[in-house]
Formats: structure tokens, sequence, C-alpha cells
């Protein structure tokens, strides 16, 4: 570690983390209801489950995404972090302000807490996602702010590499297009449309520029090679993405009111959404066998390429999957929908933020070459349990999305099964889905034990 | 990549590149809400309407439920609820949201339920307006079928 200033990353490391079992804790729970409907419905209903499970993802990735920055930026500014004592603040605001809300999600009912936090002065709550209290989002956004200042002071007293202009766009994108969310107008359609420019314009838009700038800094790690030659693909991909996932986002514009032309801008637009994914493996693959050395954390190397790899299939081939009108017009909304939003979620910005813990969180324990190679076996082992059991999930979701298009969507009115019918007839899917799931959780633990294993071992790479 | 494409060009392609898209998007969207409110019907909001968003929202239907398509994929689609269990007759449909609202939890074992979330008859009512409007909206006829 070149700045003792990076040391903040790590709590929020930890914390992201510890979100991140308590979301998959709930994401069992509902993939049992979904099975067994009266599963815990009295206490734990699935609308309550399924806030908590998708906050906390988006949470614990903003945690993430931050603890990545407050590591890299320095190292790449060259200089200390702005203000540490600022980001240890930010940290606490952050993290009581989370626990807080998904407490009072699970404690009173949702009428309840919208009351409770006056949500009628400014009505912000109960849409997809954004389900978050009003004075949460305004937390939310004071966090940020705190946040990209911070992060924004130390870049420019320090080298503006690519990788923290990069970033630092990705960062003020996510900020200003959050604000988005607090755009509620009582027109539904109006409603739906901009808040896409949430949804959207993150996941496609300033949050690919957040993966690629944590990507290219591990490539620069671990491999060696030339800042040059890195920061030109880094470029390339991020324009690529930005300039298709724009209007792409007309994908999401076929069926809630807006126009007829969107029907081919979004489909030919975000059907070039994945050119941008697929340059991230040929990038990552490329750099690792150009590599200059052999950094001894191996295990963070093959996180990297996994996020290429996972993102680009998730995103890129399950998302090509659905986003042609024509296509999309039978999928929308179904078991397909949440098996590449499952996919994609997980390989893109779940893995880069394992994948720069992989990379940082040794090197803050004081074990510059990686861990020991006992602890980096039982990552990997991890590694491929969590990867193989999300491949697992998304295929049984994708079965169960095309039969449910079979027996719901297709048939003609009389003669097409109603949606409760359906979802009867998948239930074998389901059971895959909620079996890959455990093997998950079991993946995770493992993930967590390989922090803890190898410490007395003497470092086999010091 | 070829090294007669330099790291400028590309920088170029990036900042200029979005730059430009991003305004493309304005413009479209521009075009947009000037194309909306013939598709919206926005003229039949009503305050009952208005007021029926705001108990969808409350009460986090779109946490089971898909509206439009967009939501969760636990229960049935219900922007064409008013057609498929209303008929597409107000009257009907107001009753038939009245007898559902009071029914919940159907507590049938294993089935997946809604719960009971004790509205008034007139926020019901309410919610049938927001329903109903919703119905209207022109979405280039989806969902394919009435089931949703
Ligand atoms: C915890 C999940 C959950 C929540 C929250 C929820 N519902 Fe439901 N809803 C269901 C389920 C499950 C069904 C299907 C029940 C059945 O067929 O037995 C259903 C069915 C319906 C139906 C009948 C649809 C049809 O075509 O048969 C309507 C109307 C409805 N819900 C309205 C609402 C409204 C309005 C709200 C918000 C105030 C809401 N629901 C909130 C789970 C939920
Ligand atoms: C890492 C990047 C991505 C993430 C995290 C992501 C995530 C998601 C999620 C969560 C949804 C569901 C939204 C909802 O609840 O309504 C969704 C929908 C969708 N995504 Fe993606 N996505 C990504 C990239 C892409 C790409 C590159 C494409 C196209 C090539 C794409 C195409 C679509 C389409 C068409 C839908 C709408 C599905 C429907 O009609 O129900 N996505 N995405
Ligand atoms: C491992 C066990 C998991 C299970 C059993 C599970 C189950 C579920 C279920 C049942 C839903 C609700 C679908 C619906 O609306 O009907 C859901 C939604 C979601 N989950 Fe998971 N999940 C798991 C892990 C994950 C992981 C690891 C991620 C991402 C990193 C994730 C991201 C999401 C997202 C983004 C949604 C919203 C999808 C959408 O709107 O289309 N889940 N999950
Ligand atoms: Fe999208």
């Amino acid at each position: 570690m070149k700045y003792a200033s990076q040391q903040v990353a790590k709590p929020y490391f930890i914390f992201a983390l510890i979100l991140f079992a308590g979301q998959i804790l709930f994401g069992l729970v509902m993939g049992t209801q979904y099975i067994i409907g009266d599963f815990l419905s009295g206490y734990i209903p699935f609308n309550v489950a399924r806030m908590v499970h998708t906050n906390l993802l988006i949470i614990w990735l903003l945690f993430g995404f931050m603890g990545a920055s407050y590591y890299l930026v320095p190292e790449e500014a060259g200089t200390e972090l702005h203000s540490p004592l600022l980001a240890r603040i930010t940290f606490w605001v952050f993290a009581v302000a989370a626990v807080a809300t998904i407490l009072g999600y699970l404690l009173v009912p949702y009428a309840k807490l919208a009351e409770i936090t006056y949500n009628d002065l400014l009505p912000t709550m109960g849409r997809e996602f954004l389900e978050q209290p009003t004075i949460t989002k305004i937390g939310i956004v004071i966090v940020c702010l705190s946040f990209v200042y911070n992060i924004g002071m130390t870049i420019l007293k320090g080298r503006k590499t690519v990788v923290n202009m990069v970033l630092v766009t990705g960062l003020i994108g996510l900020t200003v297009f959050f604000l988005f969310s607090f755009y509620n107008p009582s027109n539904l359609v109006l409603d739906k449309y901009f808040w896409w420019w949430v949804v959207h314009l993150w996941v496609e838009g300033v949050w690919e520029l957040i993966l690629g700038a944590i990507l290219a800094f591990v490539l620069i790690k671990v491999t060696g090679v030339d800042r040059e030659v890195i920061e030109k693909w880094l470029y390339v991909i991020v324009a690529l993405a930005l300039i298709s996932g724009l209007i792409g986002m007309g994908h999401h514009y076929f069926w809630i009111g807006p126009g007829e032309y969107w029907l081919w801008l979004g489909s030919i637009f975000s059907a070039l959404e994945p050119v941008p994914f697929f340059m991230m493996v040929l990038f990552a693959f490329k750099m690792v066998k150009k590599r200059r050395h052999e950094h001894k954390n191996e295990v963070a190397t093959l996180w990297a390429l996994g996020t290429a790899v996972m993102a680009f299939l998730g995103a890129g081939v399950w998302g090509f999957l659905h986003t042609l009108a024509p296509v999309n017009y039978y999928t929308h909304g179904s078991q397909l929908t949440a098996a590449h939003g499952h996919l994609a979620f997980f390989g893109a910005y779940a893995m880069i933020v394992m994948t720069i813990i992989s990379y940082a969180m040794p090197i803050m324990r004081g074990r510059p070459q990686g861990n020991s190679s006992s602890a980096q076996r039982l990552e990997r082992f991890a590694f491929w349990t969590m990867c193989l059991s999300m491949i697992g999930i998304t295929l049984a979701l994708t079965v169960a999305g095309a039969a449910q298009i079979a027996f719901q969507r297709l048939p003609e009115s009389g003669e097409a099964l109603s949606f409760m019918a359906t979802q009867e007839k998948l239930i074998p899917f389901y059971w895959i889905r909620l079996f890959m799931g455990f093997v998950f959780l079991a993946g995770l633990l493992t993930y967590f034990a390989s922090f803890f294993v190898g410490k007395t071992d003497k470092l086999s790479h010091a | 990549m070829a090294d007669h494409f330099t790291k400028n060009m590309a920088r170029n392609i990036y900042y200029g590149g979005s730059f430009f898209v991003f305004l493309l998007l304005i413009g479209l969207t521009f075009d947009t809400m000037l194309e909306l409110p013939k598709r919206d019907h926005r003229e039949n909001i009503t305050a009952a309407v208005v007021q029926g968003k705001k108990h969808w929202e409350d009460n986090n239907c779109i946490g089971c439920h898909t509206l439009m398509g967009e939501g969760a994929y636990y229960a049935p689609e219900l922007a064409n609820v008013f057609d498929r269990r209303g008929l597409g007759n107000e009257e009907t449909f107001k009753m038939f949201l009245k007898g559902w609202m009071a029914a919940q939890p159907l507590n049938i074992p294993h089935r997946r339920q809604m719960p009971q979330f004790n509205l008034s008859e007139q926020e019901v009512n309410e919610l049938a307006d927001f329903l109903i409007w919703t119905s209207r909206i022109n979405d280039n006829d989806w969902p394919p079928n009435i089931e949703g």
C-alpha cells in the first residue's frame, strides 16, 4: 500500500460483504416462497423480502464502489486521500442509514413506514428499487456528495490518470442520475420514463465506467502491462458503453407508453450494448497474456478475468436474448427478466467488487503479494462455486421463463393458462433455482472462510 | 489495439461521442414529451387516479406484481386486470376489487399469499380508478393476451 489513507477502504469492504450475506438470506426466503407460498408470509411478505434483497444489493455495491475508490484513487493520484476523517464519518452515516432503513422494512408495514417518514411531504416511495423512505434518499445523496467531494479533491491535487478520470465521471453520474429518484409525478408514464434514468442509466451507463475503471486498475497492478495500452482500451470500452447504452434505454420504452419509434431505437442501440462487454473480455485476457510480471495474488487475476466473462454472459448474452422489441414483446416482465437481472448484476457488479477486494484486502492486511496459498485455494474454490451456482440459477430461471411464455403468453386469450396456473407448472424449475441458491450460499460462506485461513502458514510467496 | 489509433483519439471518442449521444437522448426525450399526452390520456387523470397511485405506492403493490410488465414477477400483471377481472366494465371491476381486497389473505395452504391492507372503500375505489386509467395507456398493444 502506497498511502496510509487507503486504509479507510477496509471497513467499506467488510461492511459490504456483511450486507451481501444478508441479501442472499432474503433471496433464499423468496426462493422458498416461490414454491411454498405461505412460507413465513405472515412475518416477511414477499414484497418485503424483495425490497430487502434488492436494496441490500444496491447498498452493498455502493459500499464496494466507495471502498474501491478510497483505495485506488489515492494510489492513482499519487497523493493521500483529501480527508480520511470525512471518509470515516461518511461510512458511519451510510451504515447507520442503511441498517435503519432495512429494519424499517422488516419491522413495520410499508404503509406505516411511509407515514412515519412523512412520505406525503415528498412522495418518492413504493417504486421498484427506489422503495427507500425519502429521508433515506436524501441521506444517500448527502453521502454520495461527501464521497464524490473527497474523491474529487484528491484527484484535483494529484495525477489525473485515465483510470481516475473515468472513475470520477462514473461517480458523478451515479450521484446526478440518482436525483431522478425524487421525481415522482402522478402520471405513471412520466414516472416510469424517468425511473429508468436512475435504473438503466446506472447499470448500463455510469456504473459501467466504474466497472471499467476498477477492472483497469486491477489489471495494471496484477499484470504490469504498460499503462498507455490499458488506458486506450479503457477509453474505447467506456465510450462504446455510453454511445450504445444511453439510447439503448429505449429497450425499456417499448410497452410503457412512449411512441413507436422507440421500438426501433431501443432495439438497434441496445443490440450494440454487448459490444463493450465483449471488449472487456478481450481486454482482460489480452492484458493477462501480455503480463510483465507474475503477481503472487493469482486469485485476484482470476476474479478480474471472471468478472469480464460473467459480465459479458449476464449483460451481453442474456441481455441480447430479450432486447429486440419483437422478442421482448413476449419476454417482458417474465422469469427471463429475472434470469438476466441475476447474472448481469452478479457477473458485472458483485464480481468487480469482489475483484478489488481480492486484490486490495490482502495488501491492507499486510500481505502485499496476496494471501497464503491455502487461503487462495479456498478463495478459488469459492469463486467457482459462486459463479457456477449463479449460472445454475440463471439457467433454471431461463427455462422457467421460456415455459412461462409458452403456457401464458403465446396462446390466444382463452387458450392461455392464467398467471397463477402457469406458476404451478414452473415449480420444478423453482426447486432447482432454490437448490442452486443454497449452493451459492455455501460458496459465499467458503469465500468468507478464506479470509480467516492460512494466517499462520508461512506466507508462501512473501 | 492498432498503434495508429492513439489514446487521444480514444479519449475524444469517449468525451465527444458520449456527449453527442447524450444530447440526442435529450432531444428524443423532448420529442417524446410532446407525443405522450396523446398516448397517456392525461386529461383523464382525476384526483381519484392520483390518490389511487399513491395507495399503490404506499402499499408497495409493485413488490409482488408487475404493472405494464415492470415490477416483481410473483403475482399477476395488473395493468390489464381491469380487462381480465372487470371485463372492461368499470362497475364490475370496482365490485371485483372491493371483494378481492377484503378477502385477503386467502389463506389457501401453500398458495402464494397477498396480504390484507385494510383499505377503506374509498381507497379501494381510487385504486380501481388508477388501474382503469393505466389500462387505457397506449402501450403498443402489450401484453400479448389477457393473462398478462
Ligand atoms: C406479498 C405480495 C403481494 C402484494 C404486496 C400485493 N399482492 Fe396482489 N396478489 C398477490 C398474489 C400472490 C395474487 C394472486 C392470488 C391468487 O390468485 O390466489 C394477487 C392477486 C391480485 C389481484 C387479482 C389479479 C388477478 O388477475 O387475479 C389484484 C387485483 C391484486 N392482487 C391487487 C393488488 C393491489 C392493489 C396491491 C397493493 C395494494 C397488491 N395486490 C399487493 C400478491 C400480492
Ligand atoms: C451489467 C449490466 C446490466 C445489468 C446489471 C442489468 C440488469 C437488469 C435488471 C435488474 C433488469 C430488470 C429491471 C426491472 O426490474 O424491471 C433488466 C432489464 C432488462 N435488461 Fe438489463 N442489465 C444489464 C445490461 C443489459 C444489456 C447490455 C442489455 C441488452 C443487450 C440488457 C437488456 C435488458 C432488457 C431488454 C431488459 C428489460 C426486460 C423486460 O422487458 O422485462 N441489459 N436488466
Ligand atoms: C443465491 C440465491 C438467490 C436467490 C434464491 C434469489 C432470488 C430472487 C428472487 C426470488 C427475486 C424476485 C424475483 C421476482 O420479482 O419475482 C430476486 C430478485 C432479484 N435478485 Fe436475487 N436471488 C439470489 C441471489 C442474488 C444475487 C447474488 C444477486 C446479484 C448479485 C441478485 C440480484 C437480484 C436482482 C437484481 C433482483 C431484481 C430482479 C428484477 O427486477 O428483474 N440475487 N432474487
Ligand atoms: Fe436497460
